[in-house]
């Protein structure tokens, strides 16, 4: 127990601090190109809708292994695009880590773009009938009217997004991110006479990470529902 | 096709249909400039050249390294999606039983399994069955894997089942019981049957989500789709030719199952009772929003004929 812990315990930290930054910037960039999904996908210009809903359709069934590995091996590799200095010390780690970012958010933004576009699927048709009989131009509507409504409808699924996404990081590690998984990978092949403990370890990691955004986001949804 | 009012926007008059004509035009260039950028960049690197594609034409690549990995992979899916099926209907009725404990129990089952990461569950299966020697070491990465994505897919699928059935008509219960059958034949003949006509959509696209994290096989030495690309790859040295096919034969197979997601949900809309008149309006999949005429009509599928009299 003690030599597990003398290995394991310094890089516990480092390792989930990767798990979380890579959650984080991956979200928010998801968030970007998620909400410029979703106004392709609803606009009344089909060429736009046209390829939104082929970029959805073709990542969404994508394995997301694959999507990583192509970041790592088609994007630097064959493509030769480099996110970081190749002089500095850590360009490998800090390339990979980047590259995988990349990755996250092509995957996550196809799945932010659908739960706002279900968000706004929920208003219903007399608010915007009543919005447009009063005079509103379009931008008020949809400020005032319909994204308040809408957004407060994806809170949940959005939520879902995040927790699938937090777990979603694990697959930085086939391009040789040190994230959690990576690190329980080689603990649990030193000691493997403890392998309950290493797997309760990190298991309990990533319930601390993701039970709790959940119940938060789950509360968050009903106290921001709109009452029908 | 005409576009049709949605919650967002009314149907265009002659300015706004000038104003998307010019933004049609715009995004169109923008579009090909693109993926004008897209092909330079692939031609200064050498992507384009033909040796790194003509691979793919020799049926030696496809028999040696993809198939087996597109075998692998779908031999994963396959039995984990049957063991999910099975654990997901016992962990839901589990959490629906009458017995507490029992509720408890399968409550803390599925709630783990969601939480963590298949990846994880797959490491950890990898070295439980290697150290205990629980199967034959040619299988061990086999079965890590269908293990992983069984407890995961399970758990979901009790949670999509169990969201079925509560959100049954209140009566259906009620009439069961009044008729004096068991709270276990009211699960099995009045309730689960429903919830899984209901949730078929649901069940379907947790399939295509177990068969694209079966990829996740790759990082523990498990010979799929993704692992066999990349051992072709390194013996032609095209790894971008070889993912994208990859990526191709993955999205073909997924995006087959999705298009029967969304038949069997429309068929089931479709056999719901009708609160709108039924009228003739074309069915807009395409709009990306409800269209006005989808909210206020419901849509006739082709060669639809109401029955108004049984014996026609």
């Amino acid at each position: 127990m003690d030599a597990l812990w003398a290995d394991l315990g310094p890089d516990l930290w480092p390792a989930f601090w990767l798990t979380i930054q890579l959650t984080v910037y991956s979200a928010i960039g998801a968030m970007f190109f998620g909400t410029i999904l979703t106004a392709m996908r609803v606009s009344p210009v089909s060429v736009l809708r046209g390829m939104a809903t082929f970029y959805i359709n073709t990542v969404r069934n994508t394995p997301l292994t694959l999507i990583i590995i192509f970041c790592s091996f088609g994007l630097y590799q064959n493509l030769g695009l480099t996110m970081a200095d190749r002089g500095s010390p850590t360009f490998l780690a800090d390339n990979n880590f980047r590259l995988a970012i990349i990755g996250f958010i092509a995957y996550t933004s196809a799945f932010v773009a659908e739960s706002l576009r279900s968000g706004i699927n929920t208003v219903h048709f007399g608010q915007a009938e009543a919005a447009r009989s009063l005079g509103l131009n379009f931008g008020q509507i949809f400020s005032r009217i319909i994204f308040p409504q809408a957004i407060r409808a994806a809170i949940v699924p959005l939520g879902n997004t995040l927790i699938a996404l937090t777990k979603n990081t694990t697959i930085a590690s086939a391009i040789g991110v040190a994230e959690a998984s990576l690190l329980m990978k080689s603990t649990i092949e030193n000691h493997a006479n403890m392998l309950f403990i290493v797997f309760g370890i990190f298991a309990l990691g990533f319930i601390v990470l993701t039970l709790p955004t959940g119940l938060a986001l789950g509360r968050l949804s009903t106290r921001m529902a709109v009452k029908k | 096709m005409s576009v049709r009012a949605t919650v967002l926007y009314d149907a265009p008059g002659p300015k706004g249909r000038r104003l998307n004509l010019t933004i049609t035009v715009i995004s169109a260039l923008v579009a090909l400039a693109v993926v004008a950028w897209i092909l330079w960049t692939m031609q200064a690197n050498g992507q384009l050249e033909a040796d790194k594609w003509t691979p793919f034409l020799n049926p030696q690549t496809w028999e040696t390294y993809l198939l087996p990995g597109l075998f692998g992979t779908l031999r994963a899916a396959f039995f984990s999606i049957i063991l999910a099926l099975v654990l997901g209907v016992l962990l839901g009725l589990g959490r629906l039983s009458e017995f507490a404990p029992l509720r408890w129990v399968c409550a803390v089952i599925v709630e783990f399994f969601r939480a963590i990461p298949v990846l994880l569950l797959m490491i950890f299966a990898y070295q439980l069955f290697a150290v205990y020697n629980m199967v034959p070491p040619r299988q061990l990465a086999f079965s890590a894997v269908v293990f992983g994505l069984t407890m995961y897919n399970g758990s979901v699928i009790a949670e999509i089942l169990r969201s079925g059935i509560n959100s049954l008509p209140k009566g259906q219960t009620e009439a069961a019981r009044a008729l004096g059958m068991s709270h276990q034949q009211t699960m099995r003949k009045i309730l689960l049957p429903q919830a899984v006509a209901a949730m078929l959509p649901a069940l379907i696209a947790q399939m295509v989500i177990a068969l694209k994290d079966s990829a996740l096989g790759y990082q523990i030495g498990y010979v799929e789709v993704v692992r066999s690309g990349i051992q072709s790859a390194s013996v032609n040295q095209n790894f971008l030719a070889s993912l994208t096919v990859v990526a191709i034969v993955m999205i073909l197979i997924n995006w087959g199952l999705t298009s029967l997601a969304q038949r069997i949900e429309r068929q089931l809309r479709a056999g719901r009772a009708r609160k709108n008149i039924v009228a003739k309006v074309p069915h807009q999949p395409e709009q990306g929003l409800d269209t006005k005429d989808n909210v206020n009509v419901d849509w006739q599928a082709p060669g639809y004929t109401e029955i108004k009299n049984p014996g026609q």
